[in-house]
């Protein structure tokens, strides 16, 4: 199946082709079509090898296409070759799938736009740097493609960069990219540094060696584990936007929403949590590690959550909200429920893509306006956003049947037997402001009065371009869960979880590794699953009973507790934080310190002082070379009288 | 048909510098085409190396000697091998670019400004041929009379106090290999071979390792300080700022692509080469210079406000890479040093270039002047960014295959024997972004409010074709390194067994086993 190998190459070439022609390509259609097609036929190409997998014995489901070698030196030698198995192919399908669905999206939402052809050419490059992060047989090749999406990412928030962006410290679009792209580089340095322990101890930087391996190598050198894996962590802790680097995700939102919908939500922020699945061996070896995992993502999936009750702009609730859901993944990988973890991302995708691009209609209906406040009523003028904005809403609030009831739930439930109830209720608390800030800005955007000046604005339903895209993400929120039906469930039923024996093979080693929970859990799991449901239920009518005639009863309740509401506006201050205990004192240091006193007072000052030195005693003795012959007689003179001196003065003893 | 190949391309040159004295003056067109012409065939010329060139050994080829001072035993002996060979190339091909970014910025004194550049070229290459101390000394000290001029003549406002603070910094270390090489010589005589005093590279690599090892420090220091103002390492560095900011875009591009290698390629050749156990004693602090070279040059650019002054201190913090990477002694640190000398000529050449770009059309380099420069000049605003980034160390372009191997030797080092080097040099990779996207931010993104910036022209056809080759080989040297790093694989391998061997078949306590260890 060597023509896998073509995946990664579709969009390259739709990239190179839209980037160098651009519109010398002609109309809109035409560079939409070839950056969509060009998607499609990954896609394509990735259902095929797909089958092609299923129809092979479940072990054996992996096989490796090496294109050519990219770098050899000493010891050192790292291939351009992709791995197919259960993993890379399902994020493979996830990427191509739901970004064929994006591209279309885009080819509407982006009409008009002066850049458009720019636009499809980066969004290209996305989907090629993507499935080399997850198609990648080694991580070299994983940090391209890591890195690479970063440069795509960057590209793309600053996409238009002469518009202006409100923001944590921030002025235009070009400051966000700019923001993205320097937090995701100090994840990345974790990677690099991890990068390098990985190649001292193994020799290679193949993920089948290191995976195969692992346990003989690292065997009892649990320090060495858990440096490696805290610091591949910091790196998924930059990409997939976790405490403490996190802060790029809500001004990513500057980019276009087509933009957020496909990067920011569906897929590259989820490399993380692939990263993690790829070497859950290592993961699993060390215990710190894992509870350091879990730490990070259920407090993200709680602060997240927290400040997504109170924002107003619709794409950054979504923002937090999706901030908050990485912060579950992160929770189930840590406590070893990595099917869990990766069911959540693919239904995850389903529906955040959906309200994403949900948003991005309303905002396009709306002449641009994304103040939520501002909106309301909009259910009579864009029934086909808001049906399926509504599915979207109901799968990420953990309502049962949607897909994000499933992934949810079991994430709660193994935060729960595998990790302690504290843990289920801090998780059961998320997912209630979830389910309330999902309503809240269902309920504002779409119900109750309409709030926006009917002068100006002419709400508008979007093109079929636009809600035919909706329409499919909205089927796959709704049915997506139907593939990791839990065993509670799905046993009575005779039904099986598909998702989680396709990937068996893959978490085989690392489950092996970890603590097993046996035992009839059957009314225990009911019940939880059950009060989940009631939280998420509740969520939803609070929401409802205080947003759904505007903003007046909130905003009384915020005045009342000014303090909370004020600390959750502000986002807990990190940003503020961060500037001044990081960013200023660097520049500060740098600038007065380093540059001014360093190099120009204290290096330059002996350069210059030492030719200063040079000059001025010459300036001194040159005062001796008067060039008058009878100073130069004169000294002649008095020398050979010394010298006749020295010579015959011994001499007359 | 490769000893000829050679030969033309160190003499093309001068035989070009010195054509150039025998056209009218007022001809300026006939002065600039024959510059450029001559560039390019010396360009075509070198490629002629490559067919020829075996890449299995690590042995001198094309070698020639002739016998030049017999008294001295000096002889005009040249040959290249893989790392010489890649900076040559890298030579040839700047070059042309150079000159051609001359044309429409240099417009005094045109004669004698392209045959000086001719003449750089010739000592540029011949120092890169060159296997005798005594020619190497020759080209080296040559390289700084055209040098001085282009930025003394041609430069900006401070032109004069740059071009005398690079000659003096540069003058002062040479002085020091000049005594270095005669008494290298004279350490050839005493030696029990049969010979007498020599410059011959050969005769001194195999007497180089057995001289006594106080003696070896003296003169491994001689030379390292030396080469190390010229890279510049920290704290020698000071020099490089205003030099870069006052020469005019073209001797910036020269500086920055090419003479500084010869400061990282002297280091290789000589100081590792002629002084195995010196090289291996002193490492640590070297290292440790480099390490705070990255880091501070990092630093520093960050709070410039002149973007040719933040190029200029980014090459300190990059050179940094290629000095740890020497030093790391190993093949992946010393291979990645090599390639990564390549890598920052192009990057670092191409970023000078934009800043030429920029500078011509508003002549200022105050990055507060600019801002939302995309609008207006959206050709240009890619291949500065494709420069920036290769600069940044992206994955897929050049600098990134440079930095991953250095650190990497680095951080495997059995001389160094810690991660710290390269942990704390990898925080360089954080700085670089700041400072680049930074100034790309403000420079390139964001409203075109200054009225004079509305109507920049956007790229010329010239300057289009002057990036464009950068920005190719930016790319294919990113995706593909294999196909330019197995021509200096033999060499790197070769000297870097050499200084193991002699570290670690004489000291076999604590560094041995845990070197073993790690294979």
């Amino acid at each position: 199946m060597n023509y896998a190998a073509l995946i990664p190459l579709f969009p390259l070439v739709g990239f190179a082709i839209i980037g160098l022609f651009g519109r010398r390509l002609g109309s809109e259609k035409v560079i939409g079509s070839i950056a969509s097609l060009a998607v499609l036929a990954s896609f394509v190409t990735a259902v095929a090898v797909f089958m092609g997998l299923t129809s092979m014995p479940a072990d054996a489901r992996s096989f490796t296409v090496p294109v050519y070698t990219w770098i050899a030196t000493g010891s050192f030698s790292v291939d351009i070759a992709y791995q197919f198995d259960q993993l890379s192919i399902l994020f493979t399908l996830i990427i191509t799938g739901i970004g064929f669905l994006i591209h279309v999206y885009s080819t509407g939402y982006m009409h008009g736009d002066r850049s458009f052809p720019r636009f499809f050419a980066y969004l290209n490059l996305f989907v090629f740097m993507m499935l080399n992060l997850v198609l990648a047989s080694n991580f070299l090749l994983t940090f391209l493609g890591w890195e690479g999406v970063g440069l795509a990412s960057y590209l793309l928030i600053g996409f238009w960069y002469d518009r202006k962006f409100e923001g944590s410290g921030i002025v235009w679009t070009g400051d966000a990219a700019k923001k993205a792209f320097i937090v995701n580089r100090i994840g990345d340095f974790g990677v690099l540094l991890a990068m390098f322990m990985l190649f001292n101890a193994f020799g290679t930087l193949e993920y089948a060696t290191i995976n195969a391996q692992a346990g003989v190598v690292l065997g009892g050198q649990e320090t060495l584990v858990t440096m490696i894996t805290l610091l591949l962590f910091l790196g998924c802790t930059g990409k997939s936007a976790q405490i403490p680097l996190g802060v790029w995700l809500p001004d990513a939102m500057a980019g276009p929403t087509p933009v957020s919908a496909l990067i920011h939500a569906a897929t590259m922020v989820t490399s993380g949590i692939f990263l993690i699945a790829r070497t859950n061996v290592l993961f699993a070896m060390s215990p710190t590690t894992m509870a350091v995992v879990t730490g990070i993502g259920i407090t993200t999936a709680l602060i997240a959550g927290t400040v997504g009750l109170v924002q107003n702009d619709i794409k950054k609730v979504l923002a937090y909200s999706t901030v908050s859901q990485l912060g579950f993944m992160f929770t189930a990988l840590g406590v070893g429920a990595f099917t869990a973890g990766v069911f959540h991302v693919m239904t995850h995708a389903f529906f955040k893509a959906l309200l994403f691009l949900g948003s991005g209609s309303v905002i396009h209906g709306m002449h641009e306006e994304q103040d939520i406040q501002k909106m309301g009523g909009l259910k009579k003028y864009m029934p086909i956003t808001y049906k399926t904005f509504l599915v979207g809403t109901l799968a990420i609030s953990g309502i049962p049947l949607f897909s994000g009831f499933f992934s949810k739930d079991e994430i709660l439930w193994f935060a729960w037997l595998n990790g302690s109830p504290i843990l289920w209720a801090v998780g059961a608390l998320a997912a209630f402001c979830t389910a309330f800030y999902m309503w809240r800005l269902t309920a504002l955007t779409f119900l109750g009065k309409e709030r926006f000046d009917h002068h100006h604005v002419h709400p508008h339903e979007s093109p079929k371009s636009m809600t035919i895209p909706l329409i499919i993400l909205a089927v796959l929120s709704a049915v997506g869960g139907l593939l990791g039906i839990p065993h509670v469930l799905g046993h009575p039923l005779h039904l099986p979880n598909l998702l989680e024996e396709w990937l068996a093979p893959i978490f085989a080693n690392g489950v092996a590794l970890l603590p097993k929970h046996t035992g009839d859990h059957t009314a225990l799991e009911f019940t939880l699953m059950a009060v989940s449901v009631g939280i998420g239920a509740f969520g939803i009518w609070l929401a409802h009973s205080l947003y759904k005639d505007g903003t007046e009863k909130a905003r009384a309740l915020g005045a009342r507790f000014s303090a909370v509401y004020k600390l959750l506006w502000r986002k807990y201050g990190v940003d503020e934080v961060y500037d001044v205990l990081i960013v200023s004192p660097i520049v500060v240091f740098s600038r007065s310190f380093l540059w001014k006193m360093v190099d120009v007072v204290l290096i330059d000052g002996i350069v210059n002082g030492s030719a200063r030195f040079v000059a001025s005693t010459g300036n001194v003795i040159r005062r001796i070379q008067t060039g008058v012959a009878q100073h130069y007689a004169l000294i002649m003179m008095v020398g050979i009288i010394a010298l006749i001196a020295i010579v015959t003065v011994p001499m007359l003893k | 048909m490769g000893v000829s190949a050679m030969l033309a391309t160190l003499f093309a040159p001068l035989a070009g510098s010195i054509a150039i004295l025998f056209i009218n003056r007022d001809q300026t067109k006939a002065i600039r085409l024959t510059a450029l012409i001559i560039a390019v065939l010396t360009f075509g010329g070198s490629l002629l190396l490559l067919p020829g060139f075996d890449t299995s050994t690590a042995a001198m080829q094309y070698g020639i000697d002739v016998s030049w001072i017999p008294a001295l035993d000096a002889g005009f002996r040249l040959g290249i091998d893989g790392t010489s060979l890649l900076l040559i190339l890298l030579t040839t091909f700047i070059m042309p670019i150079a000159i051609l970014t001359s044309f429409g910025s240099v417009n005094k004194h045109e004669k004698a400004y392209y045959s000086l550049l001719l003449l750089l070229q010739f000592g540029m290459t011949g120092v890169f041929m060159a296997l005798d101390t005594f020619l190497f000394y020759v080209f080296w000290e040559l390289i700084l009379i055209p040098m001085y001029f282009v930025i003394g003549i041609w430069g900006g406002k401070d032109r004069i106090y740059a071009a005398v603070k690079f000659f003096l910094y540069t003058l002062f270390g040479s002085l020091l290999m000049l005594v270095a090489i005669i008494w290298l010589g004279f350490q050839a005589g005493g030696a029990d071979l049969g010979i007498g005093f020599t410059t011959d590279l050969a005769k001194l690599r195999l007497i180089g390792p057995n001289i006594d090892a106080d003696l070896q420090l003296w003169l491994f220091l001689a030379f390292a300080l030396s080469f190390m103002i010229k890279v510049p390492v920290f704290p020698l560095h000071t020099w490089l700022p205003d030099a870069h900011v006052q020469a005019p875009t073209a001797g910036s591009v020269i500086l920055a692509g090419v003479l500084l290698k010869m400061g990282t390629y002297g280091l290789i050749r000589f100081n590792l080469e002629l002084f195995p156990q010196s090289s291996a004693a002193l490492a640590g602090p070297i290292c440790i210079l480099a390490v705070i070279g990255i880091v501070y040059g990092a630093l520093v650019a960050m709070v410039q406000t002149d973007i040719k002054k933040l190029v200029a201190y980014s090459s300190v913090s990059h050179l940094g890479f290629v000095v740890l990477g020497i030093f790391s002694l190993t093949v992946e640190g010393v291979q990645g040093a090599v390639i990564q000398m390549v890598n920052h000529g192009l990057s670092t050449g191409m970023l000078f270039l934009c800043v030429g770009v920029l500078y011509e059309r508003r002549h200022t380099r105050e990055i507060a002047d600019y801002g939302g420069i995309t609008r207006a000049m959206p050709r240009f605003s890619v291949l500065f960014a494709i420069a920036m980034f290769a600069s940044v160390g992206l994955p897929g372009l050049n600098g990134f295959v440079g930095e991953y191997l250095t650190l990497l030797g680095a951080f495997r080092s059995p001389f160094l024997n810690s991660w710290a080097y390269a942990v704390v040099s990898a925080s360089g990779v954080i700085f670089a972004a700041c400072y680049l996207l930074w100034m790309f931010q403000r420079v390139m993104y964001g409203t075109n409010d200054n009225p004079e910036n509305h109507h920049l022209r956007d790229l010329t056809k010239s300057e289009y074709w002057q990036l464009v080759p950068l920005a190719v080989l930016i790319i294919w040297i990113g995706v593909s390194a294999q196909p330019f790093m197995k021509y200096s694989e033999s060499a790197v391998r070769a000297v870097v067994s050499k200084v193991e061997q002699i570290k670690f078949s004489r000291t076999t306590t604590a560094t041995l086993p845990s070197a073993e260890a790690r294979r």
